[in-house]
């Protein structure tokens, strides 16, 4: 009985005195947090992408809190209802927010861009890209070789193994830009998502001259100005060999992309075409 | 055409040259083995292997779901040197759970080859030697001499500290022809597959000269101030697991530190670790433990040593 | 003992199989495509337009800022257009294409054979011929050579050491160079240890010369200051800091230039191009290449004007053989895999390696195993394995610390890995993004 009595009161002693140390401890080391940082970082998505500029959620959560307005802080996963809530918890409201979406501007799939040589290295991009041009005759496009893929925290970026191209799923796709970032050629770029998710962007950024460009790749942009002439609100430039719709003016009116001669715009979502464009007879160009 | 990036060329080494340039050296003990223990070396060595070599294609078929790279050779250095750890009458079924336990929890739960902390043969004798102390230590006489019935006998590290006086002469220790495990009798053998690691530069000198040394140091510190055979240095070295430990277990590429420092300090910790359990320990050998434990120091030592960087080596000339 | 550098290291086979084959001139064709940028630093701005008529050695491209170098025609003809044309890494870049009329010379260049000893420029005026020629390193680094012989204020050189090691396998243009061009070389030695200010000059060769360091000794009495060193064969001698250890037994330390420890590096071809430049009045227009390989019908050593596409050369060495799988310029160890044989020869271009289709792919990477044979080999005492790691895992902060910057991507570790681990392709990513985080580091600050 007496050793069950000394075995109770030294652990119930030791128990007190580890609890005693560290409370005291606890207190010492407290750190004074605004209780609003814990309120908006549960608000956010945890996904931790570093697609708003910071670090991670916390940092992100931190730096709402101290700001004096919102502008200018996003997160692009969560969008504007998690902004909302943010604004909510903050007392404040949330500047408007445009959705947008990552696009991938090469479309020289393994028919339209042939192949020239075989690259045998290690699976990644930025390697390839340092070593040479690429295993294609454009040195501008994409290498297929999946450096966007392993950036996306979202499971959003896959590369169709058809093609050899990445293809972003529209539904998972948060626009964090992770992408955009890993990308050595900077070929993705984040676009307005448009309404419901219709969308017109040039599919090249080859900067050569129009026939080396064809040359390499069948729907290469030539940089002919076609576009920047069927365009009726100037929402096209030509630099570089290059065109390029600025996502601001652009209207979707869809007007430009018939015109190219080598069906490097692309329209997506959008429904069918009612008249008969003249689309169908740019598509008969040989290689 | 193909473009990569440079060198473009390889030296040809490859990961089976070097695993079955160590099955090679260890041909000399297996040898020596056969010539003591005659067929049941034979069957140990030839089932360890079997059983190892038939987990690993299991385990990372069915459980891991890979191809299988059983020929890659470093299964079957792991049956050949579990089965020369462990004494050449044990039970089929301790050997089998021995071989499970050091490819499927000691190697492949980790990732497989290059990504265990532990060597797999020296966790897996551990394991067998805490898990069945009885069938592990008890070791059949030398078949040669002459003794038909394999009469359980104590190995000279046994007799070291009780009865010293039963000890054979230094020779014969070299030799080899003496009680213990399969593979760590003769150290006339182990060194002559050590000369053959070197010469193919599989290994380089510096781990298992470092244990040596240490475990030459120590005893020998201990044998100037008293002369008596348990701190006897070559006693030490020529007994036991001493030498296998040293040129075979201690030197696996995967547990053992990388740079030359690293790889001393790691020698120098296994000596020393080896001769406090022979001395002071419960067990009679503990080259095995050694091992065991400066595994775990290994990523420690990696970190804290660098190589000789270019540029640090002092100016002369 | 042979002397040789003091860590790692390696012995690739020697495979020089074309070192008996005298140095041919090549039949120059049609055009020419001449790259604006031959060498490290910025590209030229060319001078001639459309339609211009040159000759060989007219000045063409001119070089812009400090680190450039000047590039003349190398044949004589019509300037055809100034285009983009793919270079070795198949990107494309600004090149003159040069039709080819005749072989005039410019009147300057004096091209009789006869040895010119006595030179009585200043070290200004040395230097500055050999800006004007527009010579770069030719062991393959391509360095405008006057900037390395200009030495950053507060350092002064004091020895001047030669690179005849050549120890990439399969390539012999500086072997054949030295033993063909002798006594120009060590004319050309005496001219730099002028522009330099030094009394002391060692040449170092691998013992795989012997008939090269037999040939120098027969000069070396008659040229006080200068000597002789027979090396032990170890792969990277011919790395700078490497040689210099090996001759002089001083290590660079990290990060600083072989001037901090007194020493300049020259390569043979250099040096013989410094003679023709100053005593010849000759700019770079041409070099030796060696064009060879396991299939190669005729392996040789070809003395090219800057600017033919390599396909002619190859040509020249028996043609592409069937079995051809990857084209490499520079050497097995650390050259440049080509995609198309259109390139044009540069001034770094020291040998056309044809590997066969057997040999030129890689094997399958499987995991490390430990084994730290990477780490042993490494010359500059890195932890090749580690480095790997830590750039795939992005941790830049400890690759730094492990000096992944030291890293002269000679390409010993992924030669001798035995699991087939491309070490180098992620060690020089590292090392690149290291550099350019350091470099953001020195400018915010």
């Amino acid at each position: 009985m007496s050793i069950l009595l000394t075995a109770v009161v030294t652990l119930g002693v030791i128990g007190a005195g580890s609890a005693a140390i560290l409370y005291l401890i606890g207190q010492k080391f407290k750190v004074e947090e605004d209780p609003r940082i814990q309120e908006v970082q549960e608000a956010l998505p945890a996904a931790n992408c570093g697609g708003c500029g910071f670090p991670g959620c916390a940092a992100f959560a931190s730096a709402c809190v101290k700001a004096e307005t919102l502008e200018g802080l996003n997160c692009p996963v969560g969008g504007q209802p998690t902004m909302d809530k943010v604004a909510e918890i903050l007392g404040q409201t949330a500047p408007m927010t445009v959705k947008k979406i990552a696009v991938v501007r090469c479309n020289g799939t393994c028919e339209s861009r042939p192949r020239t040589n075989l690259y045998d290295g290690v699976s990644n991009c930025t390697i390839a890209a340092a070593l040479y041009g690429g295993n294609t005759g454009c040195s501008f496009g994409c290498l297929g070789l999946g450096d966007c893929v392993e950036s996306c925290t979202f499971d959003a970026i896959h590369i169709n193994p058809d093609t050899m191209l990445p293809e972003v799923v529209e539904d998972k796709c948060t626009a964090c830009g992770a992408c955009v970032k890993a990308c050595p050629k900077d070929i993705i770029e984040l676009r307005k998502q448009g309404p419901k998710s219709r969308r017109i962007y040039v599919s090249c950024v080859n900067e050569e001259k129009g026939g080396v460009a064809r040359k390499s790749c069948d729907v290469a942009c030539i940089g002919c100005s076609k576009c920047q002439q069927a365009c009726p609100f100037e929402a096209i430039t030509i630099e570089n060999n290059l065109a390029y719709i600025i996502d601001d003016k652009c209207r979707l009116c869809r007007k430009c992309v018939p015109v190219c001669p080598t069906n490097s715009i692309l329209e997506l979502n959008f429904p069918p075409r009612k008249d008969k464009s003249p689309k169908e007879e740019a598509v008969t160009v040989d290689a | 055409m193909v473009v990569s990036p440079s060198p473009h060329i390889h030296s040809g080494d490859t990961i089976q040259k070097n695993m079955y340039g160590v099955l090679i050296a260890l041909i000399p003990a297996f040898l020596v083995a056969l010539y003591v223990f005659r067929l049941n070396a034979l069957i140990i060595t030839a089932l360890a292997v079997l059983f190892c070599v038939g987990f690993e294609y299991l385990i990372v078929k069915y459980l891991m779901k890979k191809t299988p790279t059983v020929l890659d050779g470093s299964a079957i250095i792991t049956g050949v040197l579990l089965a020369f750890n462990v004494p050449s009458n044990l039970p089929v079924w301790i050997l089998a759970l021995g071989c499970l336990f050091a490819i499927g929890v000691v190697k492949l739960s980790f990732g497989g080859l290059g990504n265990n902390i532990f060597n797999p043969a020296i966790a897996g004798r551990i394991f067998l030697l805490i898990s069945f102390p009885a069938q592990m230590t008890v070791w059949p006489a030398p078949e040669t001499a002459g003794a038909v019935d394999a009469v359980s006998s104590a190995t000279i590290l046994g007799n070291l500290k009780t009865n010293p006086e039963l000890l054979p002469s230094l020779q014969t220790m070299f030799l080899g022809i003496e009680a213990g495990s399969l593979g760590e009798m003769s150290a006339l053998a182990l060194l002559l597959g050590f000369c053959w690691l070197l010469w193919k530069k599989i290994i380089t000198w510096h781990i298992p000269i470092a244990i040596m040394g240490t475990v030459i140091i120590f005893t020998g510190i201990l044998y100037l101030f008293n002369p008596i055979p348990l701190y006897h240095p070559l006693i030490h070295l020529f007994s036991g697991g001493l030498m296998l430990g040293a040129i075979f277990m201690a030197t696996d590429y995967v547990t053992s530190p990388m740079t030359k420092k690293g790889m001393l300090i790691y020698g120098a910790g296994i000596g020393f670790i080896t001769m406090a359990i022979r001395l002071w320990g419960a067990y009679p050998e503990g080259v095995s433990f050694a091992i065991l434990l400066m595994n775990a120091f290994t990523p420690l030592i990696n970190n804290y040593t660098t190589p000789k960087r270019f540029g640090e080596v002092v100016k002369h000339g | 003992m042979l002397k040789t550098f003091r860590i790692g290291g390696i012995h690739p086979k020697d495979q020089k199989i074309s070192a008996g084959s005298a140095i041919q001139p090549i039949a120059i064709p049609n055009q020419v495509i001449i790259p604006l940028g031959q060498h490290i630093g910025a590209p030229c701005q060319p001078v001639v337009k459309k339609g211009d008529t040159v000759k060989v050695g007219t000045l063409i491209g001119k070089a812009v800022g400090f680190v450039s170098a000047n590039i003349h025609s190398s044949v004589s003809g019509t300037v055809l257009k100034i285009d983009r044309s793919v270079d070795a890494s198949g990107y494309r870049r600004d090149a003159i294409f040069i039709k080819v009329e005749g072989d005039e010379w410019e009147e300057s260049i004096d091209r009789s054979p006869d040895l010119k000893k006595e030179c009585t420029l200043s070290s200004k005026d040395i230097l500055d011929k050999i800006a004007a020629a527009g010579i770069v390193g030719m062991g393959g680094a391509t360095f405008p050579t006057h900037v390395k012989l200009t030495p950053p204020p507060g350092l002064t050189p004091e020895i001047l050491i030669i690179n005849g090691v050549e120890c990439e396998p399969w390539l012999t243009s500086d072997h054949r160079l030295m033993l063909e061009k002798t006594e120009e070389i060590m004319v050309g030695i005496t001219i730099v240890m002028k522009a330099l200010n030094v009394d002391k000059a060692i040449i170092g060769i691998e013992n795989n010369k012997k008939d090269a360091i037999g040939k120098f000794a027969e000069y070396t009495k008659n040229y006080p200051g200068i000597s002789i060193q027979a090396l032990k064969v170890q792969y990277p001698q011919g790395g700078e800091k490497q040689l210099i250890d090996a001759l002089t037994g001083r290590q660079v330390p990290s990060g600083a230039l072989p001037i901090s420890v007194g020493a300049v590096v020259q390569n043979v071809g250099t040096i013989l191009a410094i003679y023709e430049a100053v005593q010849k009045n000759k700019p770079l227009v041409e070099r030796v290449i060696t064009v060879t390989g396991k299939d190669v019908k005729q392996p040789c050593n070809i003395l090219s004007r800057l600017g033919i596409p390599v396909a002619i050369l190859i040509d020249m060495a028996g043609g592409l053989p069937e079995t051809t799988g990857k084209i490499v310029s520079g050497g097995p160890m650390m050259g440049k895999a080509l995609a198309t044989m259109d390139v044009p020869v540069t001034k770094g271009t020291s040998g056309i390696l044809i590997i066969p289709t057997l040999e030129a792919k890689r094997k399958a990477m499987k995991d490390c195993i430990r084994c730290a044979k990477c780490v042993s080999i490494c010359p500059m005492g890195l932890n090749p394995t580690l480095l790997m790691n830590l750039t795939e895992f992005e941790v830049w902060d400890g690759a730094e610390k492990q000096r992944i910057t030291d890293c002269i991507e000679c390409g010993s570790c992924s030669y001798t890995c035995p699991a087939d681990r491309p070490l180098l392709d992620y060690i020089r990513l590292g090392k690149s993004k290291v550099n350019t985080i350091i470099r953001a580091r020195k400018t915010n600050a």
